[in-house]
């Protein structure tokens, strides 16, 4: 029997983390913060006191650096985790992930594995303006060569970094701050979610909304209330960007006609863009209304309460954009 | 410190002293009222203990010299002779704020008095410094451009790099090193191999100098030879300012709960308050009385009063400021 218990999207991490360092040799956490207790939430707690400073590294502020060390170490037969607390310091990665970690496999016609997860966290929001919110999602997606997931649940949470962990390529694992307290059921053995499946959050005829990590959240408040005024909304998370799930959002646009994606990164060329574009092209002949988006507007984030407040998404601004939706007379 | 070899009017420990006291009494009421009110949001990372670093170097630079800065900011911005009520403003929110409200505490510029802007990417703004004395070499100008950065910033490669560029070209740049002796939550022993900072300038064969970063006798003094050096076309010098933060990394708490650090060695630390340590000398030199020392500890408080009414009056910005800005068009 599996044994379910009620955590924290940030306890379901922790959880993995012990459960996996614990169970495989080849598993090390790597990043800044490790030891800390605030600098990535709570997620890494007891794990220093557990495993140790050989397998729990706390590094110096290198994150280029770091980040081709745990790619070295994973071409070596580890498994590494790496954590950037913020992805706004992946900046300074960016050429040992897109140039590097991308392309080892292919470049060298298939004689290497990056078995590498890298864990970037989004955590915006509080007046910490530009260099301190961003979702970088979409950078990563537009990148050939890794496996992108956004849990939005505490079960998600655990079991994607599982499969994360045990897939043999580099993969991304981008949660936000915003889900840490989120609650839900999690099974307490280890377990897989499987990387590429998108998931029916809540069932409805009227307006799919698809949505990427904490946006799933808002999307199911917006739907609790639009239900009230008679619409019935279909939830999707997407919970795997690369690959992407693309029958489970066709399919429901066959049986609602209407779609809206929402995604918490900046609109051009953003996830919202992508997903739009397979779903005009794709699912062209279900939809009986224009496919929209909401995404946040392409300006860097600002510092001001009074301006975070119109920057981000939120599930007012979901349901202002479904009723226009609605309103539509296609 | 031997009084004889203090080389230096009057009026300039003056003018040392009321800017590290306009500092510490600034950042002590934000501590204020981060403690007690939900005012500013934004996060803070306080400069108090550090005074004299900001202090110290500004002093020996011409206002329109160039001063980059950090995550940490208020203090050098204070100190190059930013405008504090539009600093308070910012810290607000406010549209009155010197970033109009943009970018909160860790992104402060002030144009006017060459203060060029902080970023709260760690040893972001070093390369930038780098190329502004690169700027200024190309145009003969004499002015010099300074980095501030911490002892983290020195983890990362573009510090290195920007060496390099800086000792290569001989640029007129002053790499100043804010030893606090903490990175976030960790010491500097379990990030650098080789602790002594200033001991990396010998590498890129430029001259390298440890002080004490809370004597701002010192760090004005080693400054104002570097500078020398710099505006005669020799080059870079990186400075080393031993010195501690009182709060933690972030925040108006002491973080001693937190199993970070000890309270002997912040108690230590204290006891080396850089302000004190001025104020002493300038008694010993006759040059402070205690009824001047009443009278500057009062005008500051009432400009720091009147920083906080200016911020709270000030309107946020309007919801279309999101959009403005982005670019020049
Ligand atoms: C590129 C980057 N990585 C990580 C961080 C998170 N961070 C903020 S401040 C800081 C430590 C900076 O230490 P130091 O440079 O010594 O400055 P101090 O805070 O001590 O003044 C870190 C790691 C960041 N802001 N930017
Ligand atoms: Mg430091």
């Amino acid at each position: 029997m599996i044994k379910m218990r009620r955590l924290l999207y940030h306890q379901a991490i922790n959880e993995a983390l012990h459960q996996l360092i614990e169970r495989d040799p080849r598993v090390f956490l790597i990043g800044q913060g490790v030891t800390s207790p605030w600098y990535v939430g709570r997620t890494t707690v007891g794990l220093i006191h557990r495993f140790g400073p050989k397998r729990i590294i706390d590094t110096p502020v290198s994150e280029n650096s770091i980040t081709g060390i745990a790619i070295g170490a994973a071409l070596a037969g580890m498994r590494p985790i790496l954590v950037h607390p913020r992805m706004d310091f992946m900046y300074y990665a960016m050429d040992q992930l897109a140039n590097h970690a991308a392309t080892w496999r292919y470049m060298f016609g298939n004689q290497f594995s990056i078995p590498l997860t890298i864990w970037g966290i989004v955590n915006r929001g509080g007046g910490q303006a530009a260099q301190h919110s961003q979702s970088l999602q979409a950078i990563f997606m537009h990148i050939p060569g890794f496996k992108i997931v956004m849990p939005s649940t505490p079960y998600d949470a655990k079991g994607l970094l599982v499969s994360a962990v045990e897939d043999n390529n580099p993969v991304l694992y981008i949660d936000d701050r915003w889900l840490y307290n989120c609650e839900g059921e999690v099974p307490e053995d280890l377990y897989k979610v499987p990387i590429g499946k998108g998931i029916v959050r809540r069932e409805g005829k009227d307006v799919t909304l698809a949505a990427t990590s904490y946006m799933v959240v808002e999307a199911l408040k917006a739907a609790k209330v639009l239900e009230g005024e008679g619409i019935d909304i279909e939830v999707i998370d997407i919970r795997s960007l690369k690959p992407l799930d693309k029958e489970i959002l066709i399919n429901s646009v066959k049986k609602t006609g209407r779609f809206i994606i929402v995604d918490g990164g900046w609109r051009t060329c953003g996830v919202s863009a992508e997903i739009l574009s397979i779903i005009t092209t794709e699912a062209y002949d279900y939809l009986k209304a224009p496919a929209l988006r909401l995404a946040l507007p392409d300006v860097p984030a600002p510092a001001s309460p009074a301006l975070e407040k119109v920057y981000y998404l939120n599930s007012e601004k979901i349901i202002v954009k479904v009723r226009e939706l609605m309103s539509d007379k296609n | 410190m031997k009084i004889s070899s203090i080389n230096i009017s009057s009026e300039i420990l003056h003018k040392m002293y009321v800017t590290m006291l306009r500092i510490r009494l600034f950042e002590e009421k934000v501590a204020d009222i981060l403690s007690n009110s939900k005012e500013i949001i934004c996060p803070c990372h306080l400069y108090i203990g550090q005074e004299a670093v900001a202090t110290g170097v500004c002093m020996a630079l011409n206002k329109d010299d160039y001063v980059f800065s950090t995550h940490r900011s208020h203090g050098h911005y204070l100190a190059k002779g930013g405008d504090m009520k539009r600093l308070m403003a910012e810290l607000y929110g406010k549209e009155t704020g010197c970033s109009k409200g943009k970018g909160g505490s860790m992104h402060v510029a002030f144009k006017d008095v060459g203060f060029m802007g902080s970023s709260a990417i760690v040893a972001g703004t070093i390369p930038l410094a780098v190329g502004a004395a690169f700027a200024f070499s190309i145009q003969g100008s004499k002015r010099v451009s300074v980095a501030f950065f911490g002892d983290g910033a020195t983890h990362e490669g573009t510090f290195y790099e920007s060496l390099n560029f800086a000792s290569l070209k001989k640029l007129p740049v002053i790499f100043v090193c804010e030893n606090n002796q903490y990175s976030t939550h960790m010491p500097i022993s379990a990030s650098l191999a080789d602790v002594r900072i200033y001991k990396k300038a010998g590498i890129f064969k430029m001259p390298g100098i440890r002080v004490d970063g809370n004597d701002v006798i010192k760090v004005f003094e080693v400054t104002r030879k570097a500078v020398e050096e710099a505006r005669k076309g020799n080059g870079p010098t990186l400075i080393e300012c031993l010195t501690y933060r009182w709060r933690g990394h972030v925040g108006p708490s002491y973080d001693l709960d937190k199993g970070l650090r000890s309270k002997e060695e912040l108690d230590y630390w204290m006891r080396r308050c850089p302000i004190k340590r001025l104020e002493r000398l300038m008694f010993k030199l006759g040059c402070l009385t205690k009824d001047q020392k009443d009278q500057i500890y009062e005008n500051v408080k009432k400009e720091v009063e009147e920083a906080v009414i200016f911020a709270k009056e000030s309107p946020y910005p309007k919801e279309d400021e999101l959009y403005k800005d982005l670019l020049n068009d």
